[in-house]
This record gives C-alpha cells, structure tokens and sequence, in this order.
C-alpha cells in the first residue's frame, strides 16, 4: 500500500506547478524559435509566392490565417476542457491553472477566426457576416469562452473560481457536439446551399504546404503563449511558497544590481 | 512569384484591404497578447519586490 | 430516499407559495416581452404568426433565466443548502427535486400561459397545441441547464447576471428545434421527430445536469 502511496507522492511531485516551471523554461527558447520562423515562412510563402486561386483570387489568402485561428479556437478549448476534468478528478493543481491561461488565448483566436473569416466573406460573397453553420458554430464557441473568462473573473478567490470555470468548461464541451449538429442542421434548414469557406483538400501542393506550416506555425505560438501565461498563473497563485520567495529575491538582486550599473 | 510588382503585392488585385487587415489585425492581437503576458510577468515581480521590501523593513523594524 | 426527494420540493413549493409576488414576475415577464415584438417589429397578423415560435420560445427562455437565481439563493443565504448536501438522499437527486419544485412555478407556468401568447401572435389553434408541446418538452430541460448556471454563481454577491451569459450557448440546441418544430406546424408538417429529439434532450438533462449542479454546489459549500 504504502508503495502506491510513493508512487503517487512522487507523481504529484511532476505534475506540481513548481515542476512545470522549471521544465517549462527550457521550452520557451524553442517554441519561439520554431513559431517565429515557421509564421514568417508561411506568411511569406503565402502572400507572395503561392499561386492566386482560380475562383476567389488573391482574398483566399486570408485562409493562412482564418484556418489556423480557428482550429487553435477549438483545439484550445478541448485543452481547456481536459484540464477541467483532471484538475476536478485528479485535482492536480497545474491543470487548473493551465486552463485559466490557455481561456483568454483561445477566446482571441476564436474572435480572430470570426472577424477573419467575416473579412473574407465580403469579397468571396458581398457580406460581411453571414449565418453559415461553421460561422455560427464559430460565434457560440465565442461565447462559451465568455462564460468561461466571466466566471474566472466573478470570483474573488482564484481557486474557487478555477473550479468553477472547470465545471463550466466540462459541461460546454460534452455540449458542444450536440451544438455543433443542431447549428448544423438550422443552417441546412435556413439556407439550403452549403458554403464553404475553406477550400476541400484539393488544393494544389502550393498552396497547402503554406498552410501546414502556418498552421505549425500558430500551434508553436500557442505551446509559448499557454507556457508564458501558465508560468504567470503559477507565480501569482504560489507567491506565498517558498521557491517563488526565493525567485523574488533572485530577481530583487537582479533588478538592484541593474539599477547599480 | 505571384506578383510582378510590389505594386501588384499591395493591391492583391482589388482584394488588398481585406487581406492586409486581416493579417494586420493578427499579428497586432498576437503582439498584443505576447506584450500583455509580458507585462503580468513584470507587474508580479515589482509587486513583489515592493512587499519583499516592506517585510525587510519590519523585520528590522 | 423518495421521501426526502418529496419533503424537498412540498418545501419549495410551499416557500414560493407563500412568496407569491415572486412566482408571478417571470410569468408577467413572459407575457410583457411578447407583447414587445408586435410593438416593435410588425403587428400584421401574417407576420406575427411566422415568427411566433422564436418569439414566444426567447421570451420563455429569458423568463427561465429571470428567475434561475432564486433556485439556490435563498437555501444558500440562509444555510438550509449546507443541510441539504450532508442530508442522506443522494445530491443529484435533491437536485432535480429542486430543479423540478422550480419548474412548476415557471416553466410549467408558462406552459399553461402559451394559448394565451398564441393568441397574442395569431397562432392557429392546432400550431398553439404543438407551441404548447415544445414548452413542455423544452422548458425542464432550459430550468436544468439554466440550474448549472445557478449553482456556478451561488456564492458569488451578484452572481444572478451571469447566469445567462453562462448558460445561453447551451440553450442553442433546444432553441432550433422547438422553434423548428413550431414553424414545421405553421407549415402543416408533423412534429413528431422534432419532439423526439426534445425528449431526447430532456433525458439527457436529466440524467448528466445534476450531477455538474451537484458539483457546482459543493464547490460554493466548500469554496
């Protein structure tokens, strides 16, 4: 018993937000190396060098930067998601304070699908909104980031308000499909025509190796931006432990002997 | 290349406004959201230094 | 086990009974926002009629939400909530009593308000009874999801205007279809399939939303 008991004493210690920002450090050079490099490609790439579409012209450049956005909005918020439910089950620490970092970027990403994608509609159809099924799923996942950050915020005490926000996200992700499908559904009822905004895999090889690596691009920038955020979630929600004491101080001398320079 | 001049890369053939605010709208959020982070990372560490400072001087105190 | 499932909701019942002011506000709520749409959009009965179905279902759905926050306010205000998570009967089960209390005095309410609101927006009688089916089907699952929303906020001071903001995307689904399903009646379609799958919805409330209110209930207990 008391073996079991070891092993998950020292399972608790690697997943412990004490771990995750020492081992997280190492990562950031990287991940910025690698996002910087792969988005400057790709947009290169894309503006300039890949071939105008046969239909839409040179507006269907904007897919290099609609369909990462969006698949970063979904994709973060199934993150979102699993951390809820490990940190209600498991109540690992890290976890939660994952979520509360990764909700705000989603929730931009999300916003920049949108305004991205209603961009593009207005050379492609003449509108700037319209009610298509990935558009509106788009909108309320939008929304249920909101309801997510809202709740975060509404509570005085982090801790309590991680939970919460958990339970939320939870419930909005076994929801999402059933959504998903009925917004689906609306849409083939109300419009009848199915539009598409994004081009069916037949895109020639030009055009989507670009969007590969944008779209490496963009996840590179969310693995830094989740780390970044989530290294800040922890100092704030550990100030009073004794390691992040002693990075204060660190850093207190750091500053001082700056000023002394 | 897809275009023949820079001309023609601005202009993205009629299309230009759309495709440049959209990326410019990108990448001001991502540099936004990069700065932001940033600065929670600072505004931390001064808060704490301050209150590090205050407990020093009470303690000799 | 039943009895306390039974002791919870005569007790609510009795509550709002007593409190009979507030039982009628979201119903007057109903009423008056219904009454806003011919005011400010047509009043020709044709055009009413189309858009009854969503007119009648956001109103009812803003009710719901309207009076969401006094499903757990009260109880957490005064303590009896902390009694009722350490009470034997399982939490989830104490829940939809709660939930079910609640929707007698609104979603149930509304129910039997909706001829009313089908005169109002020049309804034919055979699409009010169809108006009146998706009310019934629709209006537990909206108090169920809505009741997430409500113990999520419980403890906060003024957690009541969250509610909706939480809970509104998740409405979406029943929203489509029982709007649908009114306007497959305008159109003299059946409406059979679309009240299965409001079934379907219920039961699927009802058996996963009270174990994430129980959830959230213990978390504004136990902070």
């Amino acid at each position: 018993m008391s073996f079991i008991k070891r092993w998950w004493q020292l399972f608790e210690q690697t997943v412990s937000p004490k771990y995750f920002y020492r081992i997280s450090e190492r990562f950031i050079p990287w991940l910025t190396l690698l996002a910087t490099l792969l988005i400057s490609i790709a947009t290169v790439w894309g503006l300039a060098f890949a071939p105008a579409d046969y239909l839409q012209g040179n507006s269907y450049r904007i897919i290099f930067i609609h369909v990462p956005a969006a698949s970063l909005a979904m994709s973060a918020y199934f993150l979102l998601a699993i951390c809820g439910v490990i940190s209600l089950v498991w109540k690992v620490k890290t976890a939660e304070m994952v979520a509360r970092a990764v909700a705000p970027i989603g929730a931009l990403f999300c916003f920049l699908a949108l305004v991205t994608g209603g961009i593009w509609g207005k050379p492609t159809w003449g509108t700037y909104w319209v009610w298509d099924a990935r558009l509106t799923s788009m909108l309320v996942l939008l929304f249920l980031y909101m309801g997510v950050i809202a709740l975060y915020n509404a509570y005085e005490s982090s801790a309590t308000g991680a939970k919460a926000a958990a339970i939320l996200a939870v419930v909005g992700i076994v929801n999402l499909p059933i959504i998903k499908y009925s917004v689906v559904w609306w849409n083939t009822l109300h419009q009848g025509a199915t539009f598409t905004l994004t081009q069916k895999p037949k895109m020639p090889t030009e055009m989507w190796l670009p969007l590969l690596l944008m779209l490496l691009g963009f996840y590179c920038l969310f693995g830094l931006l989740t780390i970044l955020r989530t290294r800040n979630v922890i100092l704030e929600r550990e100030r009073r432990s004794q390691w992040v004491r002693e990075l204060v101080k660190a850093e207190a001398a750091k500053r001082g002997a700056n000023r002394g320079l | 290349m897809a275009f023949n001049s820079w001309a023609e890369f601005w202009a993205m053939g009629t299309h230009g406004i759309y495709v440049w605010s959209c990326y410019g709208l990108t990448f001001t959020v991502i540099a936004l959201l990069v700065l932001h982070t940033r600065q929670q990372r600072q505004r931390f560490f001064r808060a704490q230094i301050q209150q590090l400072k205050r407990e020093q001087q009470q303690h000799e105190s | 086990m039943w009895s306390s499932v039974l002791a919870v909701i005569s007790r609510d019942l009795k509550l709002a009974f007593r409190q009979s002011g507030e039982w009628l506000n979201p119903l007057s709520f109903f009423v008056m926002v219904i009454s806003l749409f011919p005011l400010a959009i047509s009043a020709t009965p044709a055009k009413l009629s189309a858009m009854a179905g969503g007119v009648v279902w956001i109103a009812a759905l803003l009710s719901v939400l309207l009076s969401m926050d006094s499903l757990f306010r009260q109880d957490y205000d005064d303590g009896s909530l902390e009694q009722l998570l350490v009470s034997p009967a399982p939490l989830p089960l104490v829940v939809l009593a709660k939930v079910f209390a609640h929707w007698c005095q609104t979603g149930a309410c509304l129910t039997l308000l909706s001829p009313i609101a089908a005169l109002l927006l020049h309804l034919p009688a055979d699409v009010a009874w169809a108006l009146a089916l998706t009310l019934l089907l629709g209006t537990p699952t909206l108090s169920l999801v809505s009741a997430i929303g409500a113990a999520l906020t419980v403890s906060l001071k003024r957690g009541g205007v969250l509610i909706p903001l939480l809970t509104l995307p998740l409405h979406i689904p029943v929203l489509i279809f029982a709007t649908a399903a009114v306007q497959a009646a305008l159109n003299g379609l059946p409406i059979e399939g679309y009240l299965a799958l409001l079934a379907a919805f219920l039961v699927l409330a009802v058996t996963l939303t009270p174990l994430a209110v129980a959830a959230a209930l213990r978390l504004a207990v136990g902070g």
